[in-house]
């Protein structure tokens, strides 16, 4: 719940301008991007994911780095994973 | 130096240690309270204790969220939970906090419905497709996750969903750290700022630390060179006679916050007059409630809580722990009678709690210490 974990924007939807589908570690899922209005938010462009809310926008060397590190710590980022491939936001 | 060929910059990780040693004043010792319980975590998983001067100690602060919910409040959410047509929604983390009747796991077994979710946004679309229930979400954590559950309120009320609310226990980090503060169990030379609340408030919240409190404080990110740069940075404050706010991760942590997420919270939540925190007791303004403008998405206000106070277990030592004023391993019951398969202490449950992180990896570096060092 407390990992802020690093996803890619591979799509926006054109009718929900407050979501956007992200792409972390091979699970495509849709996140809330309210959080960072007045940003250009676009595909390509990687996000810090809190709890289903995009909190800040961060560079791809940030992504990977945090990635490497979550990936690090095992079960727990295993098991957000997991809760986020449960998710269905709408 | 040991171990630092893990790192994936070992050259830096290397130069780093070096500084912080050089930084160090012979005979002083320095305690730096890290407040977030991921940087516990990462400081548990790569032994960074082991690269510091034996002169530097790094001491674990309150920032977790799961460790710092008192008792009590679980007991009123698993009331909560065991109402007729309720489904209670929380993040995995919390299905095994003991409360003063047992778990939201025990109550679940016992036929409660309870069920877990990444997001709150997941629990508002279970109260859209259970329209004959009402949907509660279990709301924990501080200013990394306040934001969601405000947006979360907000687009209910907007999509006019009249069958889900939230059970507030929000806390804000501020609040936490002046009670450290003011507690005179303790001794500080300074702080490592928690990076991802920081994402939400920025910098200047913590300028008192500096010019009241006279501590240095620099918001650190979550990687092992993060840690080991942001001790090397608040030595450098001391060694120079700087007492300010820094910002390591600026990575990602903006001076000022995310503005937008300030403004839900305060759209949406207000401060209560005081919250009762595991450990530390009760502390002043510390906590978010709903406002009256959304009573109608406030668990509290629409079903009977008990808000009975439950003490801690006797030989439970969280609140020592939370504080810095003993390290897990240093408590009566630390991976003998509480573990994390039957814990009693919300230190050991969280996998960012104090207890738990150096359960799953203290003791293996201690060993890999002992064995690097009989080579």
């Amino acid at each position: 719940m407390c990992l802020g974990i690093p996803g890619e924007v591979v799509e926006l939807y054109p009718d929900r301008g407050d979501l956007a589908k992200v792409e972390v570690s091979g699970v495509r899922r849709a996140i809330n991007i309210g959080l960072l209005e007045g940003e250009d938010v676009r595909p390509g462009d990687w996000v810090l994911i809190h709890v289903g809310f995009a909190l800040s926008k961060i560079d791809e060397a940030e992504a990977a780095a945090a990635l490497a590190f979550l990936e690090g710590i095992g079960q727990a980022y295993d098991d957000e994973l997991a809760a986020l491939a449960d998710s269905r936001i709408e | 130096m040991r171990f630092v060929d893990e790192f994936r910059d070992a050259e830096k990780a290397r130069a780093l240690a070096a500084r912080i040693a050089s930084l160090c004043e012979p005979g002083r010792q320095y305690k730096f309270m890290e407040v977030c319980g991921g940087h516990t975590h990462t400081i548990y998983k790569h032994g960074l204790e082991d690269y510091l001067p034996e002169g530097v100690s790094l001491v674990h602060g309150p920032g977790c969220p799961v460790c710092v919910i008192p008792m009590g409040r679980l007991d009123d959410a698993i009331a909560i939970a065991e109402q007729p047509d309720v489904i209670m929604t929380t993040f995995g983390d919390m299905m095994r906090v003991p409360g003063g009747r047992g778990s939201f796991f025990d109550s679940k077994a016992a036929g409660a419905d309870i069920r877990m979710v990444y997001s709150p946004l997941d629990s508002l679309k279970i109260a859209k497709q259970n329209p004959d229930k009402h949907v509660v979400f279990m709301a924990i954590g501080f200013e990394t996750t306040a934001p969601s559950t405000a947006m979360t309120v907000l687009r209910a009320k907007a999509e006019g969903i009249d069958n889900f609310s939230i059970f507030c226990n929000h806390v804000t980090i501020i609040p936490a750290i002046k009670a450290i503060l003011d507690s005179p169990d303790l001794r500080l030379d300074g702080f490592l700022g928690p990076g991802h609340v920081s994402t939400v408030i920025g910098c200047r919240p913590y300028e008192f630390i500096a010019a009241v409190h006279r501590k240095p404080l620099v918001c650190a990110g979550f990687e092992p060179l993060d840690i080991l740069q942001s001790v090397a940075m608040l030595l450098e404050q001391l060694q120079e006679g700087r007492v300010e706010v820094e910002n390591q991760y600026t990575r990602v942590v903006p001076w000022d916050g995310n503005r937008k997420a300030l403004q839900v919270i305060n759209e949406v939540m207000e401060l209560r007059p005081y919250f009762e925190w595991r450990g530390l007791g009760f502390i002043s303004h510390s906590a978010l409630k709903v406002r009256d403008e959304y009573a109608a998405f406030d668990a509290e206000r629409i079903f009977p809580v008990p808000g009975v106070r439950v003490a801690d277990p006797k030989a439970c030592q969280c609140g020592e722990v939370l504080k810095g004023v003993i390290k897990p391993w240093e408590c009566k019951v630390f991976g003998t009678a509480c573990t994390p398969e039957t814990p009693i202490g919300t230190c050991m449950v969280s996998s960012e709690g104090a207890c738990a992180a150096y359960y799953n990896f203290g003791r293996f570096t201690r060993e890999r210490v002992r064995v690097a060092i009989t080579r």
